[in-house]
């Protein structure tokens, strides 16, 4: 009887923390989407806040949300690839480097309201940059950065020597190898890590707090060296610090779904560029 | 192209990279200086001792006290919570994926943990608000449900993708032979998965569950929304706490600049980067050694 | 030892890769428009040598190198000498073949595009080279297709096309057949002794049989050093070293 039971049940136990695992994802999916989808609508989408916050749409916070991407992405792509560059093709293995790798990891591990402070002192303050869109994305372009360089140097590492060996054969100069077979060949690697990066960048809240962020602007496509809105701070400042908070709850609902959306998104096309690479290999 | 003006640029491509490597050791040079040159300007004011050893944060008090335990203790609470929830459920999971899903499981299961870890913190909090928090309060009987177990819940969720993902490598590398060797001894599977292979994994995952504290303790968003933030000493679990990450975040918007109270901010700060770099250094230390261990 | 003039010499090379001494004062040299082997057991520096004519050591920082390395009159590691110049005038055919992931014809197009051949020259020889390295018949129809699609042996052919549309003055090939089926080998072969009439050709083989189907000469390497060259057929019927000879008749290896 024991011998038939047990194996069951210590099945069970492993089974158990995965449903509970599988649990919280449908709970945290099902009550966005649950709730969220009524607020859903044209209008929500693509109109200005209203009455207070307690109407009308979030565009302008879309827009905010976007923008501030693709400064984060302007700032941390170039120089994350370039740095991989450097580390996986041109060092050599010395003190320097492995203070470069040492650092690089260290910069993973520090939390995001730590990227907020340092922005708020350099870019903000000491750059005279002003809470403002610059600010904000150039911190949230640091904090990408060493995810960036991390996910580069894993997809040049993948590529063989002989690659770069082809093109030095036939005269190429290491830049010319680097840019012309190196580069295109480890292309959709790099893309799959720069878009899961930027998904994350989406849905910061910390960095920005200090640096540009703003609960209501009324000018939805603001400027660079303006105050902006972004989604998650919308959603925090809608589930927090409303006035009246039962009556924005559809909103900061519907502000949510969005962003899930804009996140899930963005994730979903890093898988297809993973995907659609290892099918053609 | 002329060669001499190809190998001039090559040159150059090799300097310009080779600063963008240079940067990022002055950027982490730059938060550490940051850090360090405003917190010198906190202790000039407040002795370091008091700093310590207070059991009150109380900024705007008459006088100010600057006591960082309460919120180091709140801190060290959620994580603690999170991680008795999230240690056993991230390695049972990551067991039953690499010793007992099949394939088919697999697929379904690795791309939904994928789009649990990139649910935004700011969404998990909102959860936390709006179901969980409730939740616990009507359980408990309390008013609210804004405290360090809902914080706690809400951290294991968001730790539970990275610990169960660096886990399920770990498991997958430990060789082949030593499961074969178990069972070649007639040890069942869930005796060669608790006395042999997880053992083997060991180091593995305690970088696993080392990377789960640092992201735990370092997390903004989702405790500022879902632990009620009262400043006052931390009684338990279903109370509410004010961590160090939220109370940067709720106080550096509102002090004004170079003040004792602004310079509290970025002393408190320097501690958490502190715990988080000894958290990362010794989640490094398992991976070398994990490394080591399976490369003999 | 040789009839023809030497194309390509190493005098006193010592190499080392860390604190590892890898070649021990070596001296070869390659007579112009003769295919020369080099032999031995693996390990035994064949390849490390080969890379040494065109500086294919240069990025590898823990690589030291020394000697004297001619091809004529002209020192390759002299100061201020070109690396790309170097890998110009001496080309490399690689144990696996590495076609770029591009088209067939990009293949042979890209070392052109680079060493700067005016536009209009270069379909004429990128056609001359596919039909010189024998796979013109077979591609003829198909140049824009991804060159990973071919055979491996079409591919090790492109690869060769590649290095002979440069009009090299020497071909270095680092075990071009290892990975190939007899087939597609036989065939590679029977293009190096074509290749010979108007290139130089160092080959580094493991295979004794090829060795003595293609080459004109033979270097036996081993541990590091020369222990004997001169002509194949010298090297396999009447070795002066006992080594030599033990190790041609396959007693170790």
């Amino acid at each position: 009887m024991m011998r038939k039971i047990t194996p069951v049940i210590e099945w069970g136990t492993l089974l158990l923390s995965t449903g509970m695992v599988c649990f919280f994802m449908v709970v945290i999916l099902w009550d966005l989407i649950s709730k969220g989808a009524p607020s859903l609508s044209w209008e929500f989408v693509s109109t200005l806040p209203r009455a207070g916050m307690t109407k009308g749409g979030i565009l302008p916070a879309i827009i905010g949300t976007v923008l501030l991407t693709m400064i984060t992405a302007l700032v941390s792509v170039p120089f994350g690839i370039s740095c991989a560059i450097y580390l996986n093709e041109y060092a050599t293995d010395n003190w320097l480097t492995r203070t470069i790798r040492a650092s690089i990891r260290n910069l993973s591990g520090v939390p995001s309201i730590i990227y907020g402070l340092f922005g708020l002192a350099l870019f903000v303050q000491g750059l005279q940059m002003g809470t403002s869109m610059l600010s904000a994305g150039f911190t949230l372009g640091l904090l990408s950065l060493p995810y960036v360089i991390i996910t580069t140097e894993e997809a040049l590492r993948r590529i063989p020597a002989s690659t770069r060996e082809a093109a030095l054969a036939v005269g190429a100069t290491q830049f010319e190898s680097i840019r012309d077979v190196v580069m295109p060949t480890a292309l959709p690697g790099i893309l799959t890590g720069v878009v899961l990066t930027l998904s994350r960048a989406a849905g910061e809240t910390a960095p920005i707090l200090f640096t540009g962020v703003a609960f209501y602007i009324n000018n939805p496509a603001g400027f660079l060296n303006q105050e902006f809105m972004a989604l998650p701070y919308h959603l925090y400042m809608l589930s927090t610090q409303h006035q009246a908070i039962e009556q924005v709850r559809p909103l900061a609902y519907g502000t949510a779904l969005v962003l899930i959306i804009v996140v899930f998104l963005l994730n979903l096309t890093a898988f297809y560029i993973r995907y659609k690479h290892s099918k053609n290999d | 192209m002329k060669l001499g003006v190809r190998e001039s640029i090559d040159k150059s491509i090799k300097l310009v990279v080779k600063t963008t490597g240079l940067l990022v050791i002055a950027i982490l040079g730059g938060i550490f200086f940051m850090l360090l040159w405003n917190t010198i300007a906190f202790f000039l004011k407040i002795h370091p001792l008091d700093f310590i050893t207070g059991t009150q944060w109380n900024p705007s008090g008459d006088p100010e006290v600057y006591g960082i335990l309460p919120l180091l203790v709140s801190t060290c609470l959620v994580t603690l919570g999170a991680m008795v929830i999230a240690i056993p459920l991230g390695i049972g999971t990551a067991a039953y994926l690499s010793e007992y899903a099949s394939m088919r499981v697999k697929s379904v299961l690795k791309p939904m943990i994928e789009m649990l870890a990139a649910v935004p913190s700011v969404a998990i909090g909102f959860l936390g608000i709006v179901v969980l928090g409730p939740g616990i309060a009507d359980i408990i009987g309390l008013s609210n449900g804004l405290n360090a177990m809902n914080g706690a819940i809400l951290l294991a969720v968001m730790a539970l993708p990275t610990i169960i993902t660096v886990t399920d490598d770990a498991l997958h590398g430990v060789p082949g032979t030593y499961r074969e060797a178990s069972y070649g001894v007639g040890a069942s599977k869930w005796q060669t998965l608790i006395k042999v292979t997880i053992p083997a994994a060991g180091p593995g995952i305690m970088a696993a569950v080392m990377l789960g504290v640092g992201r735990a303790i370092g997390e903004t968003m989702t405790v500022l929304m879902a632990t009620g933030n009262a400043a006052a000493f931390p009684k338990g679990f279903f109370h509410s706490v004010r961590t160090i990450t939220a109370t940067i975040a709720i106080e550096m918007g509102e002090v004004p600049y170079q003040t004792t109270h602004y310079y509290s901010l970025f002393a408190i700060a320097a501690v958490l980067f502190l715990i988080t770099l000894g958290v990362n250094l010794t989640g490094e230390y398992f991976v070398n050694k994990f490394r080591k261990y399976h490369s003999a | 030892m040789t009839n023809k003039p030497i194309k390509l010499s190493g005098s006193s090379v010592n190499v080392w890769f860390g604190s590892k001494q890898v070649l021990k004062n070596i001296n070869v040299e390659f007579p112009r428009n003769q295919v020369t082997a080099l032999i031995g057991p693996s390990g035994c520096g064949k390849s490390t040598l080969l890379r040494s004519f065109n500086r294919m050591h240069d990025l590898s920082p823990d690589a030291r190198i020394e000697g004297e390395f001619l091809l004529e009159q002209q020192n390759l590691y002299e100061k201020g000498l070109s690396v790309t110049e170097v890998r110009r005038r001496i080309g490399m055919v690689f144990q696996k073949a590495n076609p770029f992931p591009k088209s067939i014809y990009e293949n042979i197009n890209y070392g052109l595009k680079i060493n700067d051949v005016p536009k209009n020259e270069r379909s004429e020889i990128i056609e001359n080279a596919l039909k010189e390295s024998y796979i013109w018949d077979e591609v003829k129809d198909e140049l824009q297709k991804p060159a990973t699609r071919l055979s491996g042996g079409q591919q090790q052919r492109l690869c060769i096309a590649r290095a002979v549309a440069l009009r090299p003055e020497v071909i270095l090939m680092d075990e071009p057949c290892s990975a190939l089926d007899p087939l597609s080998t036989l065939k590679i072969e029977e293009l190096i002794v074509k290749l010979k009439k108007d290139y130089t050709i160092v080959i580094v083989t493991h295979n004794m049989q090829q060795a003595q189907r293609i080459a004109d000469k033979t270097v036996f390497m081993y541990l590091g050093e020369v222990i004997e060259a001169g002509d194949t057929h010298t090297i396999f019927h009447n070795p002066k070293n006992e080594l030599t000879g033990n190790y041609v008749k396959g007693h170790f290896g």
